[in-house]
């Protein structure tokens, strides 16, 4: 059913193309990290409602920007299926005798390798700028909460890029999908701050539970709690890259 | 054995009738050719047949499997040159083709001696460690092919395998078609939009016109169809008098009217011109040109449909005038 060849070779092919597109790559982190320095900066001497008192803004913003580098790269690499339509390279790939599974597990494998990536470079700044990892242990919660992220947010690229003949509706969703989970998402601010509705809203949003679990694991505050949020994410990374899947087998191709 | 079984096969896009009930079988090792214009229905064919697109209605089996119930062992058997490319452009030629090789599960070393036996065949060795970006459009035709055939497939689609190549390099890639074909056994169906390509390389050939097949047969029987020589007069102005006296000659099998030149077919043609000139002068219609020659697919497309192949008016009236000239010398 799963063919390791096929999940291998789409695996590598994502790499390939990411260590040759390194224009994308610099264009990925810039806003990230625009958002760190501006927002971190600006905000850093202002008591933020809903931050501990003795968690300063910057710290606070970190595991949110992570999220965010996620939230996005990932999104992207499953709507990257609409330029290899694009290009024609879908065909190729949809004609081979691999089940979809396999393609689409190739897919998610390579976008979680790119995101994570860039993640670990977001990471790598902050640390330079005087982000402090307390263990071991903590880079490695925060490492398996980005891998979650990241394969909840390819499963979601993919749901779209199968419903979406070509790339006409990718403003759309950037600004009715993507922006909106994450504002909604608590990376920039504690959502204690949101009206109570608003608040409901945000509890489907999956990077609400990526963004809180980061920040238990790398800075030991949370809303949610560790185990929760695990819950929370394993539940939604698995859902949404079977949809995706389903979704993606039932394309017409040509 | 049969290597592909079509009933009454249709495809709507929008309400629009792609392909429209058509019915056919290919044999096993054969050499079947779709030929028409372009949005005849050629690649939506295709694309149902290789399990890219469903079909609205009928049925389909390809190296015996359903195409829409077995999609997983249809694709197993077959290869596929797309019309489109269908390359990874940030990808170098050799890793492209290995690529497809891992995805038809092909062993290591295996993998290396059918890539550089590919690549030797279409003579991209020197340029395999370049990324596929900075290619050209033959070179990327040539890159296609040869990765169609990395997997050795039962079948094999090839979607106007030389569109846009340079005569040499068509020669040589229908030379290996055909030896494909005849010694590696290969079952191929391909689609074209030229004559030469499917009278030259076809077993059989479809003729395909707004989603329907006009006419299935081999090209030697089609053009038998039509009678003797194709006799073609280029007059000043567009005479349905004419056509209608010379249609009442008993020596004339058909004759058609199209764009200033009109089409006749009949036995021994070289005797016949005089009179079918003097025919024309009879009834006030000035001749410009004549050509005579034996009868192409292009003639058999007119005839069945009344027209000649859309995109292929200009190049073809330019080549029917050289033919004349040269005609003319010889003679």
């Amino acid at each position: 059913m799963i063919s390791r060849a096929a999940v291998q070779v789409l695996w590598m092919r994502e790499l390939k193309r990411f260590m040759r597109a390194k224009s994308r790559v610099v264009g990925a982190l810039a806003m990230p990290l625009f958002f760190l320095a501006f927002l971190g900066l600006g905000f850093n001497r202002m008591a933020v409602p809903g931050v501990a008192s003795d968690v300063n803004y910057i710290r606070f913003l970190v595991p949110g920007i992570l999220g965010m580098s996620l939230l996005f790269s990932s999104t992207f690499g499953g709507l990257s299926v609409l330029w290899d339509r694009e290009f024609g390279f879908l065909k190729e790939i949809m004609v081979a005798p691999v089940s979809r599974v396999s393609i689409v597990l190739g897919r998610v494998a390579g976008g979680v390798t790119t995101s994570l990536i860039q993640g670990l470079m977001i990471l790598g700044i902050s640390i330079i700028l005087g982000f402090k990892i307390e263990s071991i242990i903590s880079l490695g919660g925060a490492l398996l909460f980005m891998v979650l992220i990241s394969i909840t947010f390819l499963g979601l690229g993919l749901i779209f890029a199968s419903r979406m003949r070509d790339m006409q509706g990718f403003s759309i969703v950037m600004n009715f999908v993507i922006f909106p989970l994450f504002f909604l998402s608590g990376a920039l601010y504690p959502l204690e701050n949101f009206p109570m509705w608003l608040r409901i809203v945000s509890y489907v949003d999956p990077l609400t539970y990526g963004v809180d679990g980061l920040r238990s694991v790398l800075i030991g505050v949370s809303t949610h709690g560790i185990l929760f949020n695990l819950f929370m994410m394993v539940t939604f990374s698995i859902g949404m890259v079977a949809l995706g899947a389903y979704f993606f087998e039932r394309t017409e191709s040509a | 054995m049969t290597a592909i079984k079509v009933t009454e096969l249709s495809k709507t896009f929008n309400g629009l009738k792609a392909v429209d009930e058509i019915s056919f079988t290919v044999g096993k090792g054969e050499l079947f050719g779709l030929l028409g214009p372009n949005g005849a229905g050629k690649t939506t064919t295709i694309n149902i047949l290789s399990t890219l697109l469903r079909s609205t209605s009928g049925h389909a089996e390809v190296a015996g499997f359903d195409v829409s119930l077995h999609k997983a062992a249809v694709r197993r058997s077959i290869g596929v040159v797309f019309q489109e490319p269908a390359l990874d452009i940030k990808l170098t030629g050799r890793e492209n083709l290995e690529f497809h090789a891992m995805m038809y599960g092909l062993g290591k070393e295996e993998r290396k001696k059918r890539i550089n036996e590919v690549l030797d065949l279409v003579e991209l060795q020197t340029k395999a460690k370049v990324w596929v970006e900075n290619y050209s459009g033959g070179m990327k035709r040539r890159l296609e092919i040869a990765r169609g055939l990395i997997h050795k497939p039962k079948v094999l689609f090839l979607d106007e395998p030389t569109l846009g190549l340079d005569a040499q390099t068509r020669r040589h890639i229908w030379d290996y078609i055909k030896r494909l074909n005849k010694e590696g056994g290969v079952t191929i169906i391909l689609t074209t939009h030229y004559m030469e390509e499917a009278d030259f390389l076809c077993d059989r050939v479809a003729i395909m016109d707004n989603g329907k097949f006009v006419a299935l047969d081999t090209p030697g029987k089609l053009k038998d169809i039509l009678g003797g020589d194709v006799v073609s007069i280029e007059i000043d102005e567009d005479s349905e008098h004419l056509c209608s006296v010379l249609t009442a000659r008993s020596w004339i099998t058909t004759a058609k009217q199209h764009n200033h030149v009109l089409h006749l077919t009949m036995e021994k043609g070289e005797r016949r011109i005089p009179e079918i000139i003097q025919i024309a002068q009879q009834q006030a219609v000035n001749v410009t040109c004549v050509n005579l020659r034996k009868p192409s697919l292009e003639d058999v497309f007119l005839y069945f449909t009344g027209k000649t192949m859309r995109e292929e008016e200009a190049s073809q009236r330019e080549r029917n005038l050289t033919m004349i000239r040269m005609h003319r010398r010889k003679r």
